[in-house]
């Protein structure tokens, strides 16, 4: 009997410790960035390494100013919500409220598509349909821009957003809309005047999860925006992202070059760490 | 007939709205539409049983992509098989043994950090926490997958566990087993749909996954066995559909191994919807 009690502790510590990996590796992750990623900013200086308007970091004399690429990330962020966040809110109620079963079900499995598709794809498309396309609509020497990012993470923030919009508006309880209908509103005002309003909390979660798709991505927008460390100045300009940032220099840096680009993700890191609790925050309102 | 007695501002309104969701809708669907078929067109065509039993040469001058395969094979494994007794033992420990309140909260606060953090930010603590000590190599990049994969695991495996009824459990205490034998007779049966969920779940983002491999496991092209290749840097499909199309500009191959990954992507999305409906049914019977 004792025995078996032994080994039962014995296998309820063993599952304790699988339950905290996560905890640790959040603590890992968070403790490795901070370690790595201060020093620079110490060596660099705050107020220069966050609104130094110059990066370069294999100069005789390197400046390190990432202001570039956070304004970049902002700007791109925001393009792509601009763009993606009415389409995919569009398509959710029209999926949600309108749409035949066998529509509905369709197209959430081409919106799963969408979602699955690698980063690598749509960055490859992006390369050689957007890029020569901006070149020739916009009549601009070079196509690889900020615009040809931000339509990108438009397309690839779209599939969060619509699925995440259709559970908030599937779970608006039907009396609302009843309610509604029998007062003489038509179903359309409904949709958009009840529903919409009832599931705005998940509707926020879903521009949220947005962003932090958006502010997170690197491939894609690698490969269409063009890498040059400019300040975004205009939607033509070829630009680095906070991401692209990180990975181009990667392979090839050492010494504080390197300390540098640590310090990058850990300002990317905290811009995640500020969204990620807002998502928090949506998701609980959402269920309470 | 019931719009005819709506004011003019209600019919604008109605009518502005109705084609925006619909232009909205099309938009979607053209635009996965036009992915699809854009991908398969450019890729196909370029995929011959050439480029998919070699090794790219220097001799010959022609790429092949065939230990671009294996090494997404070795990674799907390795990572598989590590994040799988990880994930479903979190998911046990959550829902069968945790009975503190504020534990639970945290674990579950930390998966969900987990699944927030963009890639480029595990490739970076992966190099930093496997590649430095192992050296670039596959199994560095199977352990950064490994991170980002616990979350999918764990949340698949705990949403079947919930819907194993506390009676099976209770009448296996009450035959006199203990908590350890009720879980491994009554509790993981019961978790195979979510393990499976999870694992399809996980194969597509391993599949899709670039930024977190590209200073983890690296860029080599050479064909190994599984031990070897775990550990020995290679590139996955995404790695090299990157750099062929970035660096070479081979836009063939880069199509090629496009197309590969698009189908493997439908391919994943049918067997997950498949697997769903399949475990509905038998959970209402």
């Amino acid at each position: 009997m004792k025995k078996n009690q032994m080994i039962e502790k014995i296998i309820h510590g063993i599952f304790l410790i699988l339950g905290l990996i996560t905890v640790g590796c959040v603590l890992v992750i968070t403790v490795y960035l901070i370690i790595s990623g201060l020093p620079a900013i110490f060596e660099i200086g705050f107020a220069d390494f966050i609104f130094g308007k110059e990066w370069a970091s294999t100069a005789s004399k390197p400046l390190y100013g990432i202001l570039p690429f956070i304004l970049t990330s902002v700007y791109g962020t925001i393009g792509a919500i601009i763009i993606g966040v009415p389409i995919g809110f569009m398509t959710a109620v029209y999926l949600s409220k309108m749409a035949s079963p066998k529509v509905k079900s369709s197209m959430q499995s081409a919106v799963s598509l969408l979602a699955g598709i690698p980063s690598v794809v749509y960055g490859l498309v992006g390369m050689l349909v957007l890029v020569p396309g901006i070149r020739k609509l916009f009549h601009v020497p070079d196509g690889a821009s900020l615009l040809a990012a931000i339509l990108v993470l438009a397309v690839m923030i779209l599939p969060s957003i619509i699925k995440m919009s259709i559970t908030a508006l599937d779970a608006v309880p039907k009396e609302y809309e009843d309610a509604s209908l029998a007062l003489g509103a038509t179903p359309i005002e409904t949709y958009f005047k009840v529903s919409v309003p009832a599931a705005k909390s998940g509707i926020a979660a879903a521009v949220v999860l947005g962003v932090g798709r958006a502010i997170g991505e690197a491939m894609a927008v690698m490969m269409v925006a063009g890498n040059v460390p400019n300040m975004p100045d205009s939607l033509f300009q070829s630009v680095r992202f906070l991401t692209t940032a990180v990975s181009s220099e990667m392979a090839y840096s050492s010494g504080l070059q390197q300390k540098a680009l640590f310090s990058i993700a850990l300002v990317l890191f905290i811009f995640i760490m500020l969204i990620n609790a807002s998502l928090n925050f949506f998701l609980k309102r959402e269920r309470d | 007939m019931l719009n005819t007695s709506l004011s003019k501002k209600r019919k604008i309104f109605e009518i502005t709205l109705k084609l925006l969701m619909y232009i909205s809708t099309g938009l979607t669907a053209s635009l996965v539409l036009f992915l699809l078929l854009y991908v398969l067109v450019q890729g196909l065509p370029n995929v011959t049983w050439e480029l998919l039993s070699t090794k790219p040469s220097y001799i010959t001058e022609r790429i092949g992509i065939l230990p671009d395969i294996l090494n997404t094979v070795y990674l799907v494994i390795a990572a598989l098989l590590i994040v799988l007794p990880l994930g479903v033992g979190a998911a046990i420990y959550l829902t069968e043994y945790a009975t503190d309140k504020k534990v639970v909260g945290m674990i579950e606060y930390a998966a969900e950090t987990l699944s927030g953090i963009p890639s480029i930010i595990y490739g970076l603590v992966g190099m930093l926490l496997f590649s430095n000590s192992m050296g670039t190599c596959l199994l560095a990049g199977a352990l950064t997958l490994v991170i980002m994969n616990l979350p999918t695991i764990m949340r698949t495996t705990q949403e079947s566990l919930k819907t194993v009824p506390r009676s099976y459990r209770e009448g296996a205490f009450g035959l006199g087993a203990g908590k350890w034998r009720v879980i491994r007779t009554v509790v993981l049966p019961g978790c195979v749909d979510g393990v499976i969920t999870g694992c399809i779940l996980s194969v597509g983002r391993i599949l899709g996954e670039s930024a977190a491999l590209l200073f983890t496991a690296g860029f080599a092209h050479a064909v190994n066995g599984f031990i070897d290749g775990l550990a020995s840097p290679g590139a996955s499909l995404t790695v090299a559909l990157y750099v062929y199309a970035k660096e070479q500009g081979e836009f063939g191959v880069a199509f090629a191994i496009a197309a590969i990954l698009m189908l493997l992507t439908v391919l994943i999305n049918f067997a997950a919807s498949l697997v769903q409906k399949h475990f509905e049914k038998r959970r209402n019977v």
